[in-house]
């Protein structure tokens, strides 16, 4: 049972007549499905309703809270399961007319009246009564005592007052809202699933760094007033270098077979650190499994490079990213020779191999496409005791990112 | 004044609830969709629909939050007291306002679409907080004080190049406009062409979307792509059933090398 916060106390209650019950519980809900719903956004929310812009149906209501508590399309596909959580079912609970839903949509502003001294109904006197009203009401009404309408305090309607009643409309119609989120219409937009080319971007984007770098031909304004003024107003110009990106980024990928079914989402990732002008320097290479004495420069893996050239040709403060399953059979891994491809002939193990490059460079972490739960593998534990691992999700490289930006010390790997 | 959409912008239910929203709290709002999908153009939209006049401040990836508020024109002034001109000791003759500011003075209300605000640095947003806020901001230079005589409606639009900050989105109605269906463009198209012929507009959406639907594009073909493309279509007489064995001008869809290889 959610128990109402301190703004829905006895006090504040009596100025805001409409469905709290029903919303209140919303808030939790989206809160529960990690929406980030401040108390601020839900009073704007309440003052919203009470303004009567909206008719408050269901419908309406879908989109109003969606525009005024979630405030990214990759949060609408949580805020479709909180929202079905909350009002499926509870949408088509009353068939009335039509007619009827639309005059009780209509919010009653004002003072709720205090509560008046009328005898409670038993269920079957209100199911006849209620019928028997529903015949002879031809139109709309609202306040009053008897007729069915928001306000006042008739049994029948919502926003009124009767000590017990039958509730409709209000915030129990729209089935249209329903149909909508159950559509999850934006399950392709959440950030813990889906990925494209440009939402990879987005994520590579905040390993920028900006340092002044090259020729110096920009005007600075502040710099030349500040030198002028000290000149005694003899005008003296500054110039300075422009700011530019000064992250190295060296992307290491695994093509072996256990990656095919993730090939597009590396190819996405791929395309977008490619795409990102903004690296000082981007360079990539492709490995089988792990990575022993060379690494391959095309995808085909018939050329290559010896692994000690990277380290001598990029220097400590290139980020390295190093994108593959980790899932392979444990000698691949920790056994001299124990490569996948039987000419490797590798005199060190890889595992190795993969620390000598955790040792080199000073900021590095691993991507993983294979989902967290099977992460329990053997060998992937052991990489991801070398490396940061990180899932291959956008949330997964933002994270990640942030671990690359961090300035930090240099620690040796921990133990095995 | 409620907004409705215009005659040459069709706007969805819930997208014209949502500007009302913003208007009738007088809170800020952000406009998030692909490229294409008609953010800026809704401004304008909304300006003309509710009678009132649209301040545009376009955004770059230099802007300062500071440029939108005012100016001081600090070269001018030392310039002017270099070489005799003008009086320099009147500090507001340098002071030049920027879009917000204009948008604050103005003495009828107005509606003020900061254009793209993802592209200036990640703290610009949270720069204009208090401002938005509060819709004043004072100048330390004149002693100023600059107070919106009318509130006015803020649009703000974004191609989520860089993720916002948190404060700034607290602050905001957001909505994020989704790429049209067949239907909601058949609509939109006969809003730029009238007179377009039944199949052919048909099977050009067809084919359209058949395009769009391949996940391996880079760059996807949006609206103002389409509507180029029909024009494109019409002005070279290709019929509805040169559609059926092919794609003609296919240049006007996709811009990117690497998709013009990908065919339907």
């Amino acid at each position: 049972m959610l128990r109402p916060g301190p703004y829905f106390n006895e006090g504040r209650s009596k100025q805001r007549p409409y469905g709290r019950s029903m919303l209140l519980p919303f808030f939790y809900t989206l809160r529960a499905f990690k929406i980030p719903v401040g108390i601020n956004e839900w009073l704007t929310l309440m003052e919203t309703i009470a303004q009567d812009l909206n008719d408050f149906s269901l419908d309406k209501f879908y989109y109003l809270a969606r525009a005024i508590l979630v405030k990214s399309e990759a949060l609408f596909d949580a805020y479709d399961e909180a929202f079905l959580v909350c009002f499926k079912g509870r949408e088509g609970d009353f068939k009335a007319k039509d007619e009827l839903l639309k005059w009780l949509d209509k919010m009653v502003e004002g003072k709720r009246p205090a509560m008046p001294n009328i005898p409670p109904l038993t269920l079957d006197e209100l199911r006849k009564n209620f019928l028997e009203r529903m015949r002879q009401q031809m139109e709309e009404h609202h306040g009053g005592s008897h007729w069915i309408g928001t306000g006042g305090t008739s049994p029948f309607g919502h926003s009124g007052t009767h000590p017990s009643g039958i509730r409709l409309g209000g915030p129990g119609g729209g089935r249209m809202a329903v149909k909508v989120a159950e559509e999850r219409r934006f399950a392709n937009y959440r950030h813990d699933r889906t990925l494209d080319v440009r939402q990879f971007k987005v994520a590579l984007k905040r390993l920028k760094k900006l340092e002044r770098e090259g020729p110096t031909d920009f005007l600075s304004i502040e710099k030349s007033v500040e030198k002028t003024a000290k000149n005694a107003g003899e005008i003296e110009l500054v110039f300075e270098a422009d700011k530019k990106n000064q992250t190295e980024l060296l992307l290491l990928m695994d093509v072996g077979g256990s990656m095919d079914p993730y090939i597009q989402l590396m190819e996405a990732l791929f395309s977008a650190a490619h795409a990102s002008k903004h690296f000082k320097a981007f360079h990539h290479f492709y490995f089988h499994n792990c990575i022993y004495g060379k690494v391959f420069t095309n995808i085909h893996r018939n050329e290559s490079v010896p692994t000690n050239d990277l380290f001598k040709k990029f220097r400590k403060s290139f980020r390295l990213i190093i994108v593959g399953d980790a899932c392979m059979n444990p000698y691949e891994l920790f056994s001299p020779g124990g490569s996948i491809d039987y000419w490797e002939n590798n005199p060190s193990a890889g595992l190795e191999w993969l620390i000598k490059l955790k040792t080199h460079f000073s900021h590095s972490i691993w991507l993983n496409p294979e989902p967290k739960a099977y992460w329990d593998h053997v060998t992937i534990k052991s990489v991801s005791k070398v490396f940061p691992m990180y899932p291959l999700t956008l949330d997964g490289l933002s994270e990640a990112t942030d671990d690359l930006r961090r300035e930090k010390v240099q620690t040796a790997p921990s133990s095995l | 004044m409620k907004y409705k959409g215009t005659k040459d912008y069709i706007a969805s239910q819930d997208l014209t609830d949502v500007v009302n929203v913003s208007l009738a709290i007088g809170r800020p709002l952000l406009i998030k969709g692909e490229p294409g999908t008609g953010k800026t153009v809704l401004a304008s939209s909304v300006a003309q629909a509710i009678g009132r006049p649209l301040l545009t401040w376009n955004v770059k990836s230099t802007t300062k939050a500071q440029e939108g508020l005012y100016n001081y024109d600090t070269v001018q002034r030392l310039n002017d007291s270099r070489f005799g001109e003008g009086n320099v000791r009147d500090i507001k003759r340098y002071i030049k306002l920027g879009k917000m500011g204009e948008a604050f003075t103005s003495s009828e209300p107005v509606v003020l679409l900061i254009d793209e605000v993802d592209k200036a640095d990640l703290e610009f947003p949270n720069d204009l907080l208090t401002e938005l806020d509060e819709m004043r901001f004072s100048i330390p230079e004149t002693g100023e004080e600059i107070k919106a005589r009318h509130c006015p409606l803020v649009v703000i639009t974004s191609n989520s190049e860089k993720e916002l900050p948190d404060a700034f989105l607290r602050r905001c109605v957001f909505y994020y406009i989704e790429f049209p269906d067949i239907e909601m463009m058949k609509q939109i198209v006969k809003v730029h062409f009238p007179d377009i012929e039944k199949t052919l507009l048909e099977n050009a959406l067809r084919r359209f979307y058949q395009i769009r639907a391949q996940t391996h594009l880079r760059k996807p073909p949006s609206t103002s792509e389409l509507i180029d493309w029909l024009h494109a279509l019409m002005a070279m007489g290709v019929g509805a059933q040169d559609l059926l064995k092919d794609i003609p001008l296919l240049g006007c869809l996709i811009k990117k090398d690497e998709d013009m290889k990908i065919r339907v």
